[in-house]
């Protein structure tokens, strides 16, 4: 009787537990009708791993299982509901690291099975496109651009659950980029907060080259640009000249704004769009939000959806926004899930009709 | 008493659901290490088979370590997650004395060995006790010349189980006619055992702070310990 009545009072509500164990943030959310969030818990392992200059997976795999059923707990608590109160489950099944992800994904299948809810898979980076939902509808057709320490992709999304891969890095990450110079300049990991705050101090004086800017492709590469850096810090070095980090800071910076925007308004022109998303933990890079933000004037029928500050590094909530438009679909799957650490889109045209 | 109990520790997969000390269903699997994805589907399964519901189960019971780091996250994150999450009790047992339980013998000293390459090993020692298995020397994380010179300091007949073939020429130079050997069959885990020794243990209070039993940092935090002898490591993980 409770439970019918239940039924009725929350007959529009859908209520999403969904699961972020991909790389170093343990995270577990409650999200209600795909775009609000009720809870959003965030346990990081940044202070574990900045002791070993980057993310050690065992370690992280290690900080996770600690980190599980607490997050889960805290999760509901915020939110104020009971599992009873839930329509599924959603969890990062890739791409990411294999340990680190299988803690995720063996916890939320025995959530699933104890409470008999259906699991959603979520591709991590579909999860950082869908974290815009958490602001604003998301319009297609839509363009994202996707930037993190393990990622650097263009994804063309004709129609909702449609992602289709127009480019991406054929070498390091851009966040990947700004970890390796950012050593070099004596900065911690993870580097991109700061080289971000050091560019804005500083000038392009060192000119490195943007690679890949005028080829044909989507795609991005950022080892030549890092090696570059590093050549001219160490040529500096045995020469004994002191240069200014904050141009330093300034020129890298600026050659991986250059690449990423200029391939971004070649993409946007390719592949009109209403909507273009800048996403994933470099999305919170303040230069290239700036810069983003003024291109798109020069396409007047496009939108930019900046995914907030709070939501740009890895967290359960955005899984949960993706894991609610899958669980439209119905897309769900069973116990034997298994974490992919390899997951990627399919290519533009390459994707199953 | 319901109980679900789970090993996953090495390449074998165990899992067993038992009525008190009766088994209700048991299925033990050792041609593939897909513990990821066989494990639910086996819990599910068997939990299915016995005409119970997720809800209806008591206690877990889980080998939480030593053996191979994703292995024992597995059996031990399922475990711990349905524990908290069906608000009902977690035990933990070693999974070397899990295997140790296979081995029925009143006055022998039994010596369960996982290898961990290299000359290295996990290993223990225990006796039973009045049918109780009590750890003579605790689970460690060694290596052949360390640990033969443990076992050279004891007397009467021991019996390695598990993992013996890289030891073996070591110990029976150590051991000489005090060894003896335990089939492969009996170096297999078995859940419906484990189930059964864990139902007499009391349930572990804190569910959320259970974690594996590694008996070994990581290299980045061996090393990184060497460096930095006096810091304190606890609250490396913040809430943001
Ligand atoms: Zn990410």
């Amino acid at each position: 009787m409770v439970n019918a009545l239940r039924k009725v009072k929350f007959v529009t509500r859908n209520l999403i537990l969904s699961f972020e164990t991909s790389c170093d943030e343990t995270s577990v959310a409650v999200i209600e009708n795909g775009d609000k969030i009720l809870s959003n818990i965030v346990a990081t392992q940044i202070k574990s791993h900045q002791r070993f200059g980057g993310v050690v997976p065992e370690v992280a795999s290690r900080h996770h299982i600690e980190q599980i059923t607490g997050c889960i707990n805290d999760a509901l608590r915020k939110a104020d509901v009971d599992y009873a109160d839930l329509d599924a489950v959603a969890v990062t099944y890739g791409p990411g690291l294999v340990g680190a992800l299988l803690i995720g994904v063996t916890a939320a299948k025995a959530v699933a099975w104890a409470h008999h809810l259906p699991l959603i898979p979520v591709n991590h980076l579909a999860g950082h496109i869908y974290g815009a939902r958490l602001v604003a509808p998301i319009e297609f057709p839509a363009m994202a651009l996707v930037v993190s320490g393990g990622h650097t992709e263009l994804v063309y999304m004709p129609k909702e659950n449609q992602f289709e891969i127009i480019g991406e890095t054929r070498d390091d990450a851009a966040g990947e980029a700004y970890d390796k110079i950012g050593r070099v300049l004596g900065i911690n990991y993870p580097a991109g907060k700061q080289v971000d705050s050091m560019a804005h101090k500083g000038t392009d004086t060192f000119h490195f080259p943007r690679a890949m800017d005028n080829d044909e492709t989507f795609d991005f590469s950022f080892s030549g640009l890092k090696s570059a850096f590093i050549n001219t810090v160490h040529h500096a070095d045995q020469i004994h000249e002191t240069l200014d980090k904050n141009d330093l800071a300034a020129s890298f910076q600026q050659a991986v704004i250059d690449v990423l925007a200029d391939k971004t308004v070649r993409a946007l022109k390719t592949y009109p769009v209403k909507q273009l998303i800048l996403a994933g933990g470099v999305a919170a890079n303040r230069g290239l939000r700036d810069r983003l933000e003024s291109e798109i004037n020069a396409f007047p029928n496009t939108k930019l959806a900046l995914v907030p500050l709070s939501l740009c590094g890895d967290n359960a909530a955005m899984i949960g926004a993706a894991g609610e438009m899958l669980y439209r679909y119905q897309t769900f799957t069973d116990a034997t899930l298994n974490a992919d650490p390899g997951l990627e889109f399919a290519w533009l045209g390459e994707a199953e009709s | 008493m319901k109980i679900l109990a789970i090993d996953t520790s090495n390449r074998p997969l165990s899992v067993a659901v038992m009525d008190d000390d009766n088994l209700l269903a048991d299925t033990t699997l050792t041609t593939h290490r897909k513990h990821a994805e066989f494990l639910m589907p086996v819990i599910e399964d068997l939990v299915k088979k016995s005409d119970l519901q997720p809800a209806d189960l008591d206690r877990i019971v889980v080998a939480s370590g030593p053996g191979s780091y994703t292995g024992i996250r597995m059996a031990t994150t399922a475990a711990k997650t349905l524990a908290s999450t069906l608000n009902i009790e977690l035990v933990t047992v070693s999974s070397l004395l899990t295997v140790a339980l296979n081995i029925d013998l009143p006055d022998v000293l039994i010596n369960p060995i996982f290898d961990a390459r290299n000359q290295n090993m996990f290993t223990g020692l225990y006796q039973r006790n009045a049918g109780k298995l009590q750890a003579v020397v605790a689970d460690q994380h060694t290596n052949i010349a360390e640990w033969r010179a443990v076992l050279a300091k004891t007397s009467g007949p021991i019996m390695v189980v598990g993992d013996n073939q890289p030891f073996l020429a070591d110990l029976k130079a150590t051991l000489g006619n005090r060894l003896l050997v335990a089939s492969h069959l009996q170096a297999i885990p078995d859940a419906a055992k484990l189930g059964w020794y864990g139902a007499q243990l009391s349930p572990v209070e804190d569910i959320d702070a259970v974690v594996p039993r590694y008996l070994r940092l990581t290299k980045a935090e061996a090393d990184w310990k060497k460096r930095h002898p006096n810091e304190d490591t606890r609250n490396y993980v913040e809430k943001l």
